[in-house]
């Protein structure tokens, strides 16, 4: 037994798109029987890149979630249907049969992930595969794993501790896209976007020097974080929960401390925070 | 029937190709055997860094199969309906009129009958002829041989290119610190070691280069970053737009006002005299005039004196920041990355970016340019690469069908006359017109001071113009007179020879349909130019030559270019003279046979295998650029170009002092009084920015970089997956529309929304684009790439209209970088935006 899957490093996509463009390349009009029926030349991304943007001037920050089919533990779509219509291989790799899967549309509205496309003209949902095709060959990397410039895309078997993938498994934070739908996704994820807190601190009657090395605290959701501002007098907090209310403390000896409130509804860039002296 | 699989090599990479049924079923990174891959070490901090096993293409390459099929494929040798050569031509109707399907005799005989009639009439200098660069790979097949060959025989007028992509390195840097042969880019052998082992941080100004990439060496770089991240190595952004490698990378970003980069680098430059943050015994022994330099800078010339807080007035960068930013850079071992190949760069593209390059130079020499970790280096080239192994590129004479010496007869072409491609439509509507500078000016600094004028004396003016392969309506500036050229019945023919219809297919009067590279045979080196950037497959982490097969027959009616100037060769009885008696594939052969490759591969399993890998020797020795010149020795480098290489001035730079110029000795001998690219930099605001009177009117800067997802126009609108990518194109209606990036309170004043339908207008034209409403971009400012292949006037044939292809060129000015310097100048350009309500 074991368990093929990709780990996603978030923070090393550079948001190419190889992996969006090579998966089309393999699976447009081109057909692997027993695994996928060919991919209609537009209209359907088995690895969709979400493009995330964050903040806002002069703060922005950006990332990418690659978004293949999770290969979900709990697969809703195995569920949706009777068995052996969406099945899973022993490699772990969910398929849906191109052909016993012919008109059932509901295996598409099963996916929360909504990484199942329907085929119009076949008739039939399709989505990604791990490229099963392939690693049937042996040695084989899915495209999008090819294809990955910087290793953003780690392919592997999750159930072999020798393997990278369950070596970063382990070494990393890793986390589950939308955990809470309960489907216990294969596909991992490291750095997903979180809210950030960010701001620049100026000194009233120094504003011609950046104020370096400020101390800048932040508490709230159970938490309490610190951190110094850098050579141009930035602070950042990231990877912090949404909707909470945090409280920011500025604090530079011979100054007024300044506080403020923040509510993280969205990612928040505070500006200049400016310190009058004593 | 099973797949067959081939090698090709495309202008971003290796590919293989699985052939089925011969049809092109499936494009992956090139599959080289295991064994064929020896990679290098590079060790830094206690690690090991080296690549893995395989070729990281740039992303349009992975969607080559819809361009091989694309809709847009010329699939017939065509005529224009109201063309007659032998009666009304109708130049007017020229981008207007229909066309008809002919046949290749038909089509040849036209185009022949042409080339002889002008020929004989008013000589070969009435003829001219235009390429673009790099539509497809393989050095046989490309402009530079069979193009080049054939319009040699006809002794045509050659247009001159301009440097477009690095102008103000060409016509400013060269003067600084040399590289002419380099045209003006630093050499950059081993400097990711350098990186690796020594740099602190990274100053990437004006450079992006997780979309410009190595030029041509697909995304083997972004790797390199990636590991510099990782090591802790910061990162500092300064460009108007928060660009892609900024958002991989994260760090500081500083976001300049258009026009004003040059007096951020002259602040730096102030906080580091007045505070003595240089570099002084370097700046003694390695620099001269820094005595002229520095009273400029201290505000002695003009009584201003170059502080960060008379900067921030300028470019609205906090004068703190500067300040924060000149300390550190001095403080820590900086690396500056001026433009991805070393220069380059949309601050060089613009009005006086002469001046913003030759400061760049300037700034790392007063940090002691060539010492561990003070480096001018793009990230995208100067990993381990075997230097000694030739194999001829596309730009090496050796690597030139119309020039190698494996030819038994070369063509030379007596004609003196030059057009210069940007004032080519001002050459044919309203001549004379003049400037200096011989294009690309790689073998002197002189080159650049040569005087031209067309039309020359003696000679004809333009009659005839052969256009091969892309469109300028998206990359050149001012574009609408080119379309205005066009319809010039001074024109008497224009022939059009290209793959794919493009912005200026439709304005010929014969169209010929040429076919790809994987659909004829060929030869190249991937990420190899050779000529004036020697080396660039060090931007590769492996090199590899490639056997290009051919994988399908040439589909519909198309033909290999190579084929179709034979044939029209063939009618003029200039064949033999052309092929030299060669098929292409005796070309390729040939070319192999005079390269290093015999003895390390035989040519049979060359040819049938695909690839051979070049790895490094097992005694590399690492010999980072400029090191010798910051240690006083002789050039120890590779920089096969360099004329003071191997003789006595060896530890010289190619200026005239053979050092860094802060003043520049062969402006002074030829221009001593050109106030717009003075001896001495200067801030000299731009002609076309915040303090223009136009500004009142057209208060938006339009800031129009290479793009990510296109070379070029060649993979825009002919690979259509690129449209389902949102940083490339946005469908709105069934339209893939060319986005055009604002920030939220430009757009808020405008009532414009994310995803609106806008017009971007000045008085040289209206483009129609998708907002992006985004904080990526500086207030004031429009980010919206250059290079968009699909110009789409609604009222097609008339230079005015606009266009909703998102050829956002058609606003760009024609003026040049300054008086003396014909570069090119997208980022010197205003304009306003507004909601389309169609």
């Amino acid at each position: 037994m074991s368990t093929f899957s990709i780990l996603v490093d978030v923070k090393k996509c550079t948001g190419c798109y190889n992996c969006f463009l090579s998966c089309r390349d393999e699976y447009c009009g081109n057909d692997y029987p027993g695994y996928s029926a060919a991919q209609p030349i537009e209209g359907q991304s088995w690895m969709h890149i979400q493009e995330v943007e964050r903040g806002e001037y002069p703060k922005p920050k950006i990332d990418y979630v690659p978004r293949p089919c999770m290969h979900c533990a709990d697969a809703p779509c195995m569920g949706a249907v009777e068995p052996g219509v969406v099945y899973r291989r022993k490699d772990g790799v969910v398929i849906i049969d191109p052909e016993k899967a012919k008109g059932k549309k509901e295996i598409v509205d099963a996916c929360p992930y909504r990484v199942i496309f329907w085929n119009e003209a076949l008739q039939v949902p399709q989505k990604c595969t791990l490229c099963a095709h392939r690693l049937d060959e042996g040695g084989q990397l899915p495209r999008c794993v090819e294809a990955c410039p910087t290793g953003a895309l780690v392919f592997g078997d999750l159930d072999d501790p020798t393997s990278e993938i369950a070596s970063l498994a382990k070494k990393l934070v890793v986390e589950q896209l939308h955990p809470e739908y309960g489907t216990k996704p294969r596909v991992s994820y490291v750095g997903l976007p979180k809210r950030f807190i960010a701001g620049e601190v100026v000194f009233a009657d120094r504003s011609d020097e950046c104020a370096q090395g400020v101390e800048v605290t932040l508490e709230g959701g159970g938490v309490k974080l610190s951190t110094t501002t850098d050579v141009y007098g930035d602070f950042e907090f990231d990877g912090l929960a949404k909707n909470v209310d945090y409280r920011l403390l500025v604090a530079a000896p011979g100054y007024e401390e300044a506080r403020c409130q923040v509510l993280t509804l969205r990612d928040v860039v505070l500006g200049e925070i400016v310190l009058t002296p004593k | 029937m099973s797949e067959k699989v081939f090698t090709s090599c495309t202008n971003a990479g290796p590919v293989s190709v699985y052939v089925k049924d011969g049809k092109v079923v499936r494009i992956r990174p090139l599959v080289a055997e295991d064994k064929d891959f020896k990679p290098w070490t590079i060790e830094a901090g206690g690690k090991k860094y080296s690549p893995p096993k395989k070729f990281a293409l740039a992303p349009y390459v992975h969607a080559d199969r819809r361009r091989i099929y694309s809709e847009d494929r010329i699939q017939y040798p065509m005529k224009r309906v109201d063309f007659d050569p032998k009666g009304e031509r109708n130049p007017q109707n020229r981008g207007k009129s229909p066309y008809v399907r002919i046949t290749w005799d038909e089509a040849l005989d036209i185009v022949a009958g042409e080339i002889k009639r002008i020929k004989d009439g008013y000589g070969g200098s009435a003829i001219t002829g235009l390429t673009s660069s790099h539509h497809n790979w393989g050095i046989v097949g490309y402009k530079m041989g069979p193009f080049a060959r054939f319009m040699n025989l006809l002794e045509y007028t050659p247009v001159l290119d301009n440097p477009d992509s690095w102008e103000g390195w060409h016509w400013g840097a060269t003067h600084t610190y040399g590289f002419y042969w380099r045209l003006g880019m630093p050499e950059q052998y081993d400097l990711l070691q350098d990186a690796l082992q020594n740099a602190e941080m990274i100053v990437l100004w004006s450079n992006d280069p997780d979309s410009t990439r190595g030029t041509y060496t697909g995304q083997e770089s972004s790797l390199w970053r990636q590991w510099l991240k990782e090591k802790g190595v910061e990162m500092v952004f300064i460009d108007p737009f928060h660009n892609y490698t900024a958002a991989a990378m994260e760090g500081k970003w500083i976001a300049p006002r258009i026009g004003t980069d040059t007096c951020v680098a002259m602040a730096i430059a102030y906080v580091w005299i007045t505070e003595g943050l240089y570099d002084k015994e370097y700046v003694k022994n390695r620099t001269i005039g820094f005595e002229e330099f520095k009273p400029y800078i201290l505000g002695e010339v003009d009584g201003k004196p170059k502080t960060p807080e008379w900067a921030e007035q300028e470019s609205g960068v906090k004068a703190r920041v500067i300040r924060a930013l000149a300390r550190q850079w001095a403080a820590k071992r900086t690396i500056l990355s001026g433009g991805a190949r070393g220069g380059e760069g949309g601050a060089c593209r613009q009005a006086y970016g002469t001046e913003w390059a030759r400061m760049m130079v300037l700034l790392q020499g007063m940090q002691g340019l060539g010492k561990p970790g003070r480096s001018i280096w793009g990230t995208t080239m100067g990993a381990p690469s075997d230097f000694e192994t030739w194999f001829p590129a596309y730009a090496d004479l050796q690597g030139r069908i119309a020039t190698t010496k494996i030819a038994k007869y070369l063509p030379v072409n007596p004609t003196k006359q030059r057009l210069w491609r940007l004032t080519l439509p001002d050459a044919i509507l309203d001549p004379p017109v003049s400037w200096y500078g011989e294009g690309f000016c790689g073998q002197s600094l002189e080159q650049q001071f040569k005087h031209f004028t067309y039309p020359m004396e003696g000679h004809a003016e333009i009659r005839m113009l052969y256009r091969y392969g892309g469109s300028f309506m998206g990359t050149m500036s001012d574009t609408s007179k080119w379309v205005r050229m066009y319809q010039s019945p001074k024109l008497e023919f224009v022939v059009n020879q290209d793959i794919w219809f493009n912005s200026e297919t439709r304005m010929a009067d014969v169209i010929l349909p040429a076919c790809t590279a994987f659909e004829r045979d060929d030869v190249g080196e991937w990420g190899s130019c050779g000529g004036y950037t020697c080396h660039a497959s060090s931007g590769c982490n492996f090199r590899i030559v490639v056997r290009q097969q051919k994988c399908i027959e040439p589909l519909w009616e198309s033909k290999s270019d190579y084929e179709i100037f034979t044939l029209i060769a063939d009618r003029l009885g200039i064949k033999e003279q052309f092929t030299d008696g060669k098929t292409d594939l005796e070309w390729i052969k040939a070319f192999f046979d005079n390269s290093d490759l015999p003895g390390r591969i035989s040519w049979e399993e060359f040819n049938s295998k695909g690839y051979h890998i070049i790895n490094i020797p097992d005694n590399y020795t690492p010999t980072p650029s400029l090191r010798w010149f910051a240690e006083g020795r002789p050039c120890d480098t590779p920089d096969t170009n360099n004329p003071k290489r191997k003789t006595e001035k060896a530890a010289e730079l190619g200026t005239y002092s053979g050092k860094i110029e802060f003043a520049c000795e062969s402006l002074k001998a030829h221009f001593p009084d050109d106030e717009e690219r003075p001896v001495v930099p200067r801030y000299i605001p731009s002609w076309e920015g915040h303090h223009s009177e136009i500004f009142k009117k057209y208060p938006l800067q339009l800031l129009s970089p290479h793009p990510r997802f296109t070379f070029h126009c060649h993979y825009d609108k002919h690979a259509d997956w690129l449209n389902d990518i949102p940083v490339h194109r946005i469908k709105k209606d069934g339209y893939p529309w060319w986005p055009a990036r604002i920030n939220p309170l430009d757009a808020e004043r405008r009532g414009i929304r994310n995803g609106d339908i806008v017009c971007l207008y000045n008085d040289r034209g209206r483009v129609l684009c998708i907002a992006v409403v985004t904080g990526r971009v500086r207030p004031g400012v429009i980010h919206s790439y250059a290079s968009s292949a699909k110009y789409d006037p609604l009222i097609p044939g008339r230079a005015d209209s606009p266009d909703k292809g998102g050829c956002v060129n058609i606003l760009t000015s024609s003026r040049m970088v300054s008086q003396n310097a014909p570069g090119m100048t997208p980022n010197s350009c205003l304009i306003e935006i507004e909601k389309w309500e169609g």
